[in-house]
């Protein structure tokens, strides 16, 4: 293929992408990096989902962490409780995920307005107090012990590999939902965030489309959760909690809702600035209320579309 | 064949009876105009025909089968389309973009063929542009095909409108005021537009204010006022209709009419 | 039977709270559209002003309605400077910006108070009152009776007062209003001043039962929310049955079942108002035009 063909072909992004992955680490002075980039990575799959189903479905998912949640404690208790390997854990979290969505979704995304908003702030809210709650399952407030995740018996630890397990499975969640974009659901979905009336009028289940975002979100946070656990060895309850929603939120708003690349940006920002200013944990709550507000009021487009836009405007 | 039939119609707003006992009954293959003064409720009874709202007295009947209180997507799937007086466009998509949403229904691949992007959507998506493109083509829009559709100037996204209505393949295609905003040459390319439909077997539905292209095109012209129906027939008919002129097309449209005529 | 009396009481008392809470949704909701995430700060807001400012020397009495007042301008400014300048945008954006002026006054509270509970002198103090066996607070008095003056009173602005007059036309037909001349962006920014000191009275009223914190917003959101979706959203009786109901079944529910999952109450009703009657109890059916 001509170097050419290859610049205007669909798999741009996602070579540039993964790209990225793969020579970041040449950047890397220490192991310490490695750590910080995987846990972006692991991020940016959350919000990638989540991207979709604000930027392309037009809702709000203001519990999202919840299915992170879901994610985590799958790959802890399973083990735990059950004796399951991890990544069948992580398969049930991801299923579970998707079916919670399912049954949340169906009833709330039928009705007009932005129920779904608080129907998922009451979601999450409870999918905490759940985690908090039954310490007999979960270990309570302290959380539980993750066991590493073993395959074939290779063991997934350390930063180096977990580097490149979540930085491959971004490229592929990245992959995904352009492709997504690109298909007869993807033009529905876009066409529903631009009207929804005339979406209607022309045949599409409106209602059945959201949903399936709806569920698609929740299993890409679910298996975002459990690569969190898998990587830390420890889930926490607030792994779930109303500020993890909020950041997963402040990611999409910073990086561009509806910039699939935007949500690596969003990622980006938000893991590596609590990483480099020791403050910035006094101040977390503040700081992602005024981004999101500030970015909502002014910047509504986000960082990537509005460098875009502006970049297209020089060029002319 | 009869394609639409609406009877003892009728929905309140607040205390308003926007539609008051309207019946209907449109021909398969005809141009059926809807004319009134405005407020006279021609928008509502769209809407209650498209599915948008729900009637509380009455019944709709789409080529035989019943369809009172179906959505407006249900009635897509039975070959309903429609265009907006205020615009719908999908503004963010480009103008083949847009068409190519308008052929959702005849669209079928699955959400995990999408995601994976197999054989079958590449497929597709070749399919729904091609129809696209050429739906584009009837309006006389096929350069614009690669705009934003947001760029496109007032005429040629009323044109875009009625594109992406086509590519849908309806049986029954309401037309929302496309001539509104419209210059004498843009409302003539409308005329030929609607004509090359008509001939292709669709069934027009017309809410128009502009009275030349009413009487040009009609086969029957429908009169509303304050929500009731005011006379019915011909155009020749309706504009020689006494209780017509009176409450509707005053001095000024009466010339109007006149002239078309000639 | 006491206990059930002493559950009933407390339900009442903390459902009171809900209902005002879901009174400002209701205001602001009808006087534009939104949905106010931020409602619940204003009451914590309402609580830890005054705690803090009696911390600094000043008499209780003046505290509170220093705490009001901030608050009040605090709502009036979230409406002025961080939603109106976004009105031509998505819905998706309204809800953005309250939710994130949420978790800006909840971090702000964090770092200009402190992450502590705090109380406040109860009004009658704190020996409790035996009716029937159950023991009561004279606080709960209080909360109820502060409640129901400020319900009429609000009563008593819609239909008395011209700007209450205004306020209604607003929430019939925006448009129609500022046709008549009615200036839809001052409404829009008294409703949400309005809602505002409700909501600091009513956290002002309750500090002495339930405590405050930084962070007691966020529920109490949730829990308004529900009760406005309980009673009908956009139906201020309903407001007020949907949060003495739902403040009943928590207090309940908390005391014969699990005080674990009492929170989990207004999340639930949520989700079987939103599946089995979207309306509410009160709500009349809203048939959007085209």
């Amino acid at each position: 293929m001509s170097v050419r063909a290859l610049l205007q072909s669909r798999w741009l992004p996602a070579l540039a992408v993964a790209a990225i992955v793969v020579l970041l680490p040449l950047l890397f002075p220490s192991m310490y990096y490695y750590r910080v980039a995987a846990l972006v990575f692991i991020f940016a799959l959350a919000v990638v989902g989540l991207n979709l189903l604000m930027g392309f479905a037009g809702q709000v998912s203001l519990g999202h962490a919840g299915f992170l949640g879901i994610g985590a404690y799958a790959v802890a208790i399973g083990p735990a409780h059950f004796g399951l390997p991890s990544w069948l854990c992580l398969l049930a979290g991801a299923a579970i995920s998707g079916a919670v969505a399912f049954m949340v979704g169906r009833p709330i995304l039928r009705l007009k307005g932005h129920y779904l908003a608080v129907a998922t702030l009451g979601f999450g809210l409870l999918v905490a107090i759940v985690l908090t709650n039954e310490a007999g399952w979960t270990g309570g407030p302290d959380g539980m012990n993750v066991p590493t995740l073993a395959l074939f018996g290779w063991r997934a630890r350390g930063s180096g590999t977990w580097y490149w397990i979540a930085g491959l499975t971004f490229v592929v969640g990245f992959l995904l939902a352009r492709n997504l974009m690109e298909s007869p659901t993807g033009r529905a979905l876009q066409a529903i965030h631009d009207s929804e009336i005339a979406a209607c009028v022309l045949g599409i289940d409106v209602a059945s489309k959201k949903l399936t975002i709806f569920i698609i979100s929740a299993v890409y946070a679910s298996v975002a959760g459990s690569y969190l656990a898998l990587f830390n060895g420890l889930v926490t309850p607030d792994v779930a909690g109303f500020l993890r929603s909020i950041e997963l939120v402040a990611m999409v708003v910073l990086g561009g809702m509806g910039s699939i690349f935007g949500s690596l940006v969003g990622a980006v920002v938000l893991v590596v600035l609590p990483q480099g200013l020791t403050i910035f944990h006094e101040y977390e709550q503040a700081l992602l209320g005024l981004i999101v507000m500030v970015f909502m009021i002014f910047l509504r487009r986000g960082i990537v579309p509005s460098l875009a836009a502006s970049f297209a405007g020089w060029r002319k | 064949m009869t394609m639409l039939e609406a009877e003892r119609l009728a929905i309140t707003f607040g205390g308003v009876r926007a539609i008051d006992g309207v019946n209907i009954s449109i021909a398969s293959g005809q141009v059926f105009s809807i004319i009134g003064p405005n407020g006279s409720g021609k928008t509502t009874l769209l809407n209650l025909v498209s599915g948008i709202y729900t009637p509380h007295d009455g019944s709709i009947r789409l080529a035989g089968t019943t369809v009172t209180g179906l959505a407006p997507d249900q009635l897509a799937r039975r070959g309903l389309s429609r265009t907006f007086q205020n615009l719908q466009i999908f503004s963010r998509m480009t103008a083949l973009e847009n068409v190519m949403v308008g052929r959702h229904r005849h669209e079928r691949t699955g959400i995990l063929a999408d995601l994976l992007h197999l054989p079958s959507v590449k497929r597709q998506n070749k399919a729904t542009a091609e129809a696209a493109r050429a739906a584009l083509a009837r309006v006389g829009l096929a350069d614009a095909a690669f705009r934003p559709a947001g760029s496109l100037a007032y005429g040629a996204l009323k044109r875009l409108e009625i594109a992406r209505a086509l590519a849908s393949e309806p049986t029954l295609l309401l037309l929302d005021e496309p001539a509104a905003g419209c210059n004498p040459v843009e409302t003539q390319e409308l005329d030929q537009v609607i004509r090359a439909v008509v001939k292709d077997g669709v069934t027009v539905v017309l809410v128009e204010h502009d009275m030349r292209l009413v009487m040009n095109i009609s086969d029957r012209v429908h009169v509303l006022a304050r929500g009731r129906t005011l006379a019915e027939g011909t155009p020749q008919e309706v504009r020689a209709n006494a209780e017509v002129i009176e409450a509707y097309l005053g001095a000024h449209g009466l010339r109007e009419a006149a002239h078309a005529l000639d | 039977m006491a206990e059930l009396l002493q559950f009933v009481f407390s339900g009442l008392t903390v459902g009171a709270i809900y209902a005002l809470v879901a009174l400002g949704f209701t205001l602001i909701y009808n006087a534009s559209d939104i949905i106010n995430f931020a409602q619940g700060e204003f009451v914590m807001l309402g609580g830890m002003t005054t705690v803090f400012v009696a911390l600094a020397g000043v008499p209780l009495p003046l505290a509170a309605l220093i705490a009001v007042i901030v608050t009040t301008a605090v709502g009036f400014a979230l409406h002025r400077f961080a939603i109106d300048p976004a009105r031509g945008a998505s819905p998706v954006a309204a809800i953005m910006i309250t939710i994130g002026a949420s978790v800006f006054l909840r971090g702000l509270a964090q770092i200009v108070f402190d992450k502590r509970f705090h109380s406040l002198p109860p009004l009658f103090g704190s020996d409790p009152i035996q009716i029937g066996g159950a023991a009561i607070l004279p606080q709960s008095f209080v909360v109820l009776g502060g409640a129901a003056i400020i319900v009429v009173l609000l009563r008593l602005l819609v239909d008395r007062t011209m700007l209450g007059k205004a306020v209604i036309a607003t929430a019939a037909n925006r448009l129609a209003a500022r046709l008549i001349g009615v200036n839809t962006r001052h409404i829009v920014d008294f409703s949400f001043a309005v809602s505002a000191a409700i909501g600091a009275i009513a956290g002002i009223l309750v500090t002495p039962i339930t405590l405050t914190s930084y962070d007691v917003g966020t529920l109490l959101a949730l829990k308004g929310f529900a009760a406005a979706m309980l009673g009908g959203i956009g139906s201020a009786p309903g407001a007020v049955i949907g949060g003495l109901l739902i403040g009943m079944t928590e207090a309940l529910s908390a005391g014969y079942l699990s005080s674990n999952y009492k929170d989990a109450v207004a999340f639930l009703i949520i989700l079987v108002v939103l599946v089995a009657m979207p309306h509410g109890l009160l709500g009349r059916v809203k048939v959007e035009r085209v």
